[in-house]
């Protein structure tokens, strides 16, 4: 590592200009004269197109040029000499504001000397700081057209016209490519820097094209077809097209034809020539093939979404991957992905022959391509790749000799990737052993969706087969879903309970449930528990009953201790612990949970402290293995009492409506006298705010008010057996406040974190008087999601509903950004053995990673717990 | 106009030139050589406000949320 150059290789600069003819004709391997391409053997012509001065794609022939063979040699440009010179497409904008900018006659750039000087100044000013110039050159052309007659020799200048695609006209009349040639020529150096071109590397003139380059046969290579018939590259068809016309023009010219003759020749040369180089500028009609397919020139090559910079560059296709609509199987473990049959017939793994595996892989040979597991290809040692067909399988079976390769069909306990874009942390791609299935969709258990932000609204995922052994036992140890349950991102699991995982759970161990042995047993049947321990009492009839916290013990690994409050708590000024009536103080001992609800905080994703706390003390297997058992549980105890939602759940009672409408009415009374001693001027503006600001904020802070005291009578008339109290409560989802706005009151709509002002002049909607500062007339919604919104309400929730989904879309876009630009930054940062942070030069970032050297997937959501805990199991004493 | 010191802005952490010697004992903890340190300009205000020259090393003593206190060094540079 010593010895590390202090500025590592760095690209100073890069440098664009124009081909001038000199330069085209010295990287020229040859002129090309003629249109044809290959003689009657099927060679290639000499100064023909595909000459093998300009590389060779046969295999067997060399080039003449560098004496390569076809894939050795990297082509070679030739180039056609132009009849007459012709406008490159490409620069029609520079060219225009260069003719309007230098004199007819002496071709000066219109400024006087003084201006130009300015310029030249500024120009340098502007390179040195970095800046780009183009405002500046923009200026300097606009200048300089304005001028009316030369300052150099008082010619009058005429009105320059440009016409699509590549006319240019001079008050009406036409400049051919010749003049407009000339003009340029006689353009002095020191002039074409002031509109920032560089004479040694752009010289104008060279925008109009006297010798035209011809790309390398590499560049266009011909197909030869089925049927033994050569097919050429569009671009070869396009160069023939340029040459026979260049020819028919000389032809003409030398033998004296008429000027009519001449100008449309030259026209047609123009347009094969344009279309060269791009084939949809407007003004003219697309060159086509004899097919009436437009042909794809250069620049069809560069543009758009299937062109090289988007389609071959910055996006690939890879082999061995499927995609496919995901849909959810709760039977699965989530280790395990569901991969339909139809996908699992066409993924292979490769898999040499050797003396342990040969029988097998003669079985997969046999089935072939149409029984599952079977075989898709042999690859021989001599590299020949031969498909396993019904015709040949049972011969290749017979055939297999050690080291050839099988490609076995994927089958049940494959290592693949499995993927859900946007890939935004190293989670978005986890590795999971394969289950073939049924049907056409990939399953995958319900619990992984928060690490990969799943949903099934049709939600599509990519699986990737991996090919070689090495990359298997990297994404079996590394990749794995049980490897990373514990994100690195908070130092606690990702992967956990959802929806009605809590739910169920939180049925299942809240209050003193009687459990039948007939229920316990089929409660437990999907996980890996299989015996009952003592009932925790008799019923009246002398049957034994189980409790709810008793059958959950059961899926718990020996060994766990732990005590935390729950997801239910009130969060009581002091915490009774064992003694909370709500029965929210968690105590796990010996792996039987004592007391307290399992919920969101228990097993839920992002906040489960139990297979935290197992991951951490136990290991990710049996940490895996307990969230496959508590998925199959949750599933079965929710199935059991059953949890639905209807839109009766949202009906209060008439008592609690009246309260509701008495505090809202209070609420209104309140937003009125604030208004009144606002316009006498009472009101006493709050510190650092004015007077506007103090009464928005007052009626703001007394309407949210009066909303929250809605929803907290709402909700203590709803009780606790609403499903959805029960889903707000326990973490599963939804919220108190989507309560509030279901049952009691909807609530203050905001724009921009105020109260709507936007609208009509003084007021926002024709329903109100000017002026009026009511909580109704600036989008206070009264009423309920039940009850219905009356028509100004509703206008007010749409305007405040806009905006949040303005605000995801500006948020998304954004945030994408910038995860973008850090990861670039960060990218090839690494964490070495010794703790520090260096770059690929070894450079160091950090002395030591995060400063404390701490690996966040090892630390209690990065709290000091685990020595905490460290601490007391071998002192037995509680740490402060 | 009073003068005062940049170091004693609560948002400016604790810079100091470094001896040899201590130079040495940093250089052979990480195994590197001096071009491998992050970098500080001697134009820099602190660099100025310590009379930092270039080649010199400059530790940085930062506040740092998980470990309390977190030590930085870094190579003069023009
Ligand atoms: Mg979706
Ligand atoms: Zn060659
Ligand atoms: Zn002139
Ligand atoms: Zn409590």
């Amino acid at each position: 590592m010593a010895n590390v150059p202090p500025i590592p290789k760095r690209i100073a600069s890069i440098k664009f200009g124009l081909l001038s003819p000199k330069e085209i004709r010295k990287m020229s391997s040859t002129p090309i004269i003629t249109a044809d391409t290959y003689d009657d053997d099927g060679f290639p012509i000499d100064m023909g197109l595909m000459d093998t001065k300009l590389g060779v794609i046969d295999p067997g022939l060399r080039c003449k040029t560098c004496s390569g063979r076809a894939g050795e040699c990297p082509g070679h440009f030739g180039h056609i000499e132009l009849v007459a010179p012709v406008v490159h497409v490409g620069f029609n904008k520079v060219i225009r504001k260069l003719l309007r900018a230098t004199c007819r006659k002496c071709s000066k750039i219109l400024l006087d000397p003084a201006q130009k000087q300015h310029f030249l100044d500024q120009l340098l000013a502007v390179e040195g700081i970095g800046h780009m110039p183009d405002d500046l050159i923009n200026e300097a052309y606009k200048e300089a057209s304005k001028v009316k007659s030369c300052p150099y020799c008082n010619e009058e200048q005429l009105d320059i016209k440009f016409e699509k695609p590549t006319e240019y006209l001079e008050n009406g009349e036409k400049l051919t490519p010749t003049e407009i040639r000339d003009r340029f020529e006689n353009i002095p150096d020191d002039d074409i820097m002031v509109v920032g071109m560089d004479p040694k590397n752009a010289r104008p003139e060279w925008m109009i094209l006297t010798v035209l380059p011809v790309p390398p046969v590499t560049v266009r290579p011909s197909i030869t077809l089925e049927s033994g018939q050569r097919s050429e590259d569009d671009l070869t068809h396009k160069l023939v097209d340029i040459i026979r016309i260049n020819q028919r023009f000389q032809e003409n010219r030398e033998a004296g034809a008429p000027q009519l003759i001449i100008e449309d020749l030259w026209e047609l040369l123009q347009y094969h020539v344009t279309t060269f180089f791009d084939n949809s500028v407007s003004g003219i009609p697309p060159a086509r093939h004899r097919s009436g397919r437009p042909l794809k020139t250069l620049s069809q090559r560069l543009k758009g979404k299937e062109g090289r910079f988007r389609g071959s560059l910055s996006g690939k296709r890879v082999n061995f991957s499927a995609r496919t609509v995901i849909s959810p199987d709760p039977n699965l473990s989530i280790n395990e992905v569901g991969v339909p049959m139809p996908i699992a017939r066409i993924l292979t793994m490769p898999s040499v022959v050797t003396q342990r595996n040969i029988e097998h892989l003669k079985v997969y040979v046999r089935n072939g391509e149409d029984v599952h597991p079977g075989a898709n290809y042999v690859l021989r040692t001599d590299g020949r790749r031969i498909k396993v067909t019904n015709m040949n399988k049972d011969d290749l079976a017979d055939k297999l000799e050690f080291g050839w390769v099988v490609e076995r069909q994927l089958k049940d306990g494959d290592i693949v990737l499995f993927n859900r874009q946007p890939s935004l942390h190293k989670m978005s791609i986890m590795a999971h052993s394969v289950k073939v299935l049924p049907n056409k969709t990939f399953r995958l258990n319900p619990a992984v969706c928060p690490p990969y932000n799943a949903d099934f609204d049709g939600d599509e995922m990519n699986m990737h087969a991996l090919q070689t052994e090495e990359s298997r036992a990297e994404a079996k140890i590394l990749m794995q879903v049980q490897e990373n349950i514990i994100s690195p991102r908070f130092g606690g699991p990702i992967i956990g309970g959802i929806h009605d995982h809590i739910s169920g759970l939180f049925l299942l161990t809240r209050f003193e449930n009687h459990i039948t042995s007939h229920e316990a047993y089929d409660l437990l049947r999907r996980s890996r528990a299989r015996n009952l321990p003592e009932p925790a009492g008799h019923d009246d009839d002398g049957k034994p009953f189980w409790t709810g916290k008793q059958i959950f013990s059961q899926i718990l690994p020996e060994g766990l201790n732990m005590e935390f409050t729950a997801q239910v708590c009130a969060h009581c000024d002091t915490c009774k612990k064992g003694d909370c009536v709500n029965d929210a103080y968690v105590i796990i001992r010996n792996s039987e949970l004592l007391m307290g609800t399992i919920d969101e905080a228990a097993i839920g994703a992002f906040k489960g402290k139990v297979q935290d706390r197992i991951i951490k003390e136990i290991g990710p297997e049996v940490g895996s293995r307990f969230i496959d058992d508590m998925t199959k549980l949750a599933i079965r105890a929710i199935m059991r009492t059953g949890l639905s939602f209807g839109i009766a759940d949202e009906d209060i009672p008439k008592e609690a409506r009246i309260q509701i409408n008495e505090v809202l009415a209070k609420a209104e009374d309140a937003v009125q006298n604030l208004i009144k001693s606002y316009l006498n001027k009472e009101l006493e503006p709050l510190p650092g705010r004015t007077l506007d600001e103090t009464i928005e904020m007052s009626i703001m802070q007394k309407l949210g008010k009066a909303r929250d005291e809605t929803g907290g009578i709402a909700d203590s008339h709803m009780g606790l057996e609403n499903s959805a109290v029960i889903m707000a409560r326990s973490g599963a989802r939804g919220s108190i406040l989507n309560l509030t706005q279901m049952a009691a009151c909807v609530g203050q709509q905001a724009v921009r974190g105020e109260r709507i002002r936007r609208g009509y002049s003084g007021r926002t909607l024709t329903h109100f008087q000017v002026g009026d500062l009511g909580s109704d007339a600036h989008g206070f919604v009264k009423a309920s999601y039940k009850s219905g919104l009356s028509p100004t309400e509703y206008f007010f929730h749409a305007i405040g509903g806009r905006e949040g989904l303005v605000d995801t879309a500006v948020r998304t876009s954004q945030s994408g950004y910038l995860q973008r630009r850090l990861v670039n930054a960060l990218q090839d940062l690494e964490v070495q053995y010794d703790l520090t942070v260096r770059d690929t030069r070894g450079v160091l970032v950090q002395f030591k990673y995060g400063e404390d050297g701490i690996n966040p997937t090892k630390s209690d959501f990065s709290k000091p717990d685990t020595i905490h805990r460290i601490v007391r199991s071998v002192v037995d004493k509680k740490v402060a | 106009m009073t003068k005062f010191s940049l170091l004693d802005h609560e948002s400016v952490p604790k810079h100091e030139i470094i001896a040899e010697g201590e130079l040495k004992s940093v250089l052979s903890k990480f195994l590197i050589d001096k071009e491998q340190l992050p970098k500080i300009k001697v134009q820099d205000p602190v660099s100025k406000e310590i009379g930092a020259a270039v080649g010199d090393v400059v530790k940085i003593t930062r506040k740092s949320q998980t470990a309390g206190e977190a030590d930085y060094y870094r190579l003069v540079i023009e």
